[in-house]
């Protein structure tokens, strides 16, 4: 399998938050701001690269009925040690999405993964795979939480010096002034909302490119046979 | 079970058993190497906290290193233990910050730091964290309105009593549009807390730093 394939899947065909639908308790609950978005997308990015690298190292080793608590062991030990170290140089965003990290083993998708790819992988497709599946969650993340600021605050960046510190406090960008504030897109049915409105720009964009890569060998078909 | 059947299962007890001593040692390193730069990140992180109620020239102790912690069902209900911050100038007293929480709020409890000067005045009140609606309770919050900024210079005298309720009760206290239960728990819990300082003044100052009142009140930490 090309590395150009692991990505196309991870981004975009086999999408975790927008086509798979795994890990939604995360994607809908940290998705207010789009700060929190990164933070909960790139830590869970960290997660599958390196449980994804630790399952494929030990794939040969384990025997199929203890593979499952064995990955459980892993990506526990890996979501903790993320965890510590946010804790220690990102505490103010820690804070913010505290319980969120923790919760990152529930994710199914780091668990599909291991389970998916990375068992059945050498290392190095196993960590472009994690890094590919990682980055496809994160924008979606990205995405849904860039649309509920922008329409239930008028913002973008909020909060960002959690992030960046100081440089962070800059980036916030005010595209709506006096915003009243929306509510819906704030609270959990806004996030559902969001959610559908974006897989169903997912899917349109999808078909719409299928027909014409179909209606495009038409054509040349269509010249090879006249 | 055949001789092979048992070897199996032995070695696949192993390899998890590996597998987890892998995972606790990496573990075991990582917390090591961070726990004082957490422990670091979390003292600044309630410094700052405490530094907003109260302006650091104001004393000269560390508000850290002198608190004491202890539970009072009357004031401060459902058997929570708040921690009392001293702050001094000189050894004298000049203020204190209760860390407490009002346990009525629209949505489950409201961790307030409220800091109260000796003279009874209010330093200034700040929510620490809540689980108010957004864009309704959530005024509490000193980023979003200046609500909280209120209840600075007000005591138990200035208002009074009955000043001491939301305008809708009839007190001095602003509600906000839509929600008038959450600025309702914060102002009758900052009221306890000053009426509490007002009884125990002496002694919240006097207990020595650590677990103080506590340990003598009811003998556990």
């Amino acid at each position: 399998m090309s590395y150009r394939k692991i990505f196309h899947d991870g981004l975009w065909q086999q999408n975790t938050g927008l086509v798979v639908l795994l890990g939604l308790c995360p994607l809908l609950a940290v998705t207010g701001t789009v700060v929190n978005a990164i933070g909960l997308g790139l830590a869970t990015t960290l997660t599958l690269v390196f449980s994804n690298l630790a399952v494929s190292l030990v794939r040969g080793v384990l025997r199929p009925e203890i593979r499952i608590p064995a990955y459980v062991l892993i990506i526990a030990s890996v979501v903790t040690v993320i965890q510590l170290l946010m804790q220690a140089w990102f505490h103010d965003l820690y804070r913010v999405l505290g319980i969120f990290i923790p919760l990152i083993v529930t994710n199914c998708a780091i668990i599909g993964r291991a389970e998916a790819f990375a068992s059945r992988n050498s290392p190095l497709p196993a960590v472009i795979d994690g890094l590919a599946t990682g980055l496809g969650f994160c924008l979606a993340l990205v995405l849904l939480g860039a649309l509920r600021e922008i329409i239930g605050r008028g913002t973008l960046f909020s909060q960002a010096r959690l992030m960046f510190g100081d440089f962070g406090a800059m980036m916030q960008l005010t595209l709506i002034p006096d915003h009243p504030g929306f509510l819906l897109a704030m609270l959990p049915p806004g996030a559902f909302i969001g959610l559908g409105l974006l897989i169903a720009a997912r899917n349109w964009l999808d078909s719409r490119s299928k027909q014409k890569t179909a209606g495009h060998t038409a054509v040349q078909t269509g010249e090879a046979s006249a | 079970m055949t001789e092979r059947g048992k070897n199996t299962i032995l070695k696949s007890a192993a390899a998890l058993g590996l597998v987890a001593v892998i995972g606790s040692a990496l573990l075991t390193v990582v917390y090591h190497l961070t726990a004082d730069r957490i422990a670091a990140q979390e003292r600044q992180a309630v410094q700052r906290q405490l530094s907003r109620i109260l302006p650091p020239g104001r004393y000269d102790n560390e508000l850290q290193d002198d608190r004491i912690f202890f539970r009072d069902e009357a004031h401060f209900p459902n058997g929570q233990t708040v921690t009392a911050y001293r702050a001094r100038a000189a050894g004298n007293p000049v203020a204190l910050i209760f860390r407490f929480t009002a346990v009525d709020g629209y949505n489950g409890d409201i961790q307030l730091l409220t800091g109260i000067y000796g003279d009874g005045n209010l330093a200034g009140v700040r929510v620490i964290s809540h689980k108010e609606t957004p864009g309704l309770g959530d005024g509490i919050e000193e980023e979003k309105s200046g609500w909280v900024l209120d209840f600075e210079g007000k005591s138990l005298k200035q208002p009074g009593r009955a000043g001491w309720a939301v305008r809708r009760d009839g007190g001095e206290f602003d509600q906000f549009t839509g929600a008038t239960i959450t600025p309702r728990a914060i102002v009758e819990a900052v009221h306890s807390a000053l009426e509490y300082f007002d009884q125990h003044r002496a002694e919240l100052f006097k207990t020595p730093s650590g677990t103080g009142m506590l340990e003598r009140e009811d003998g556990s930490p």
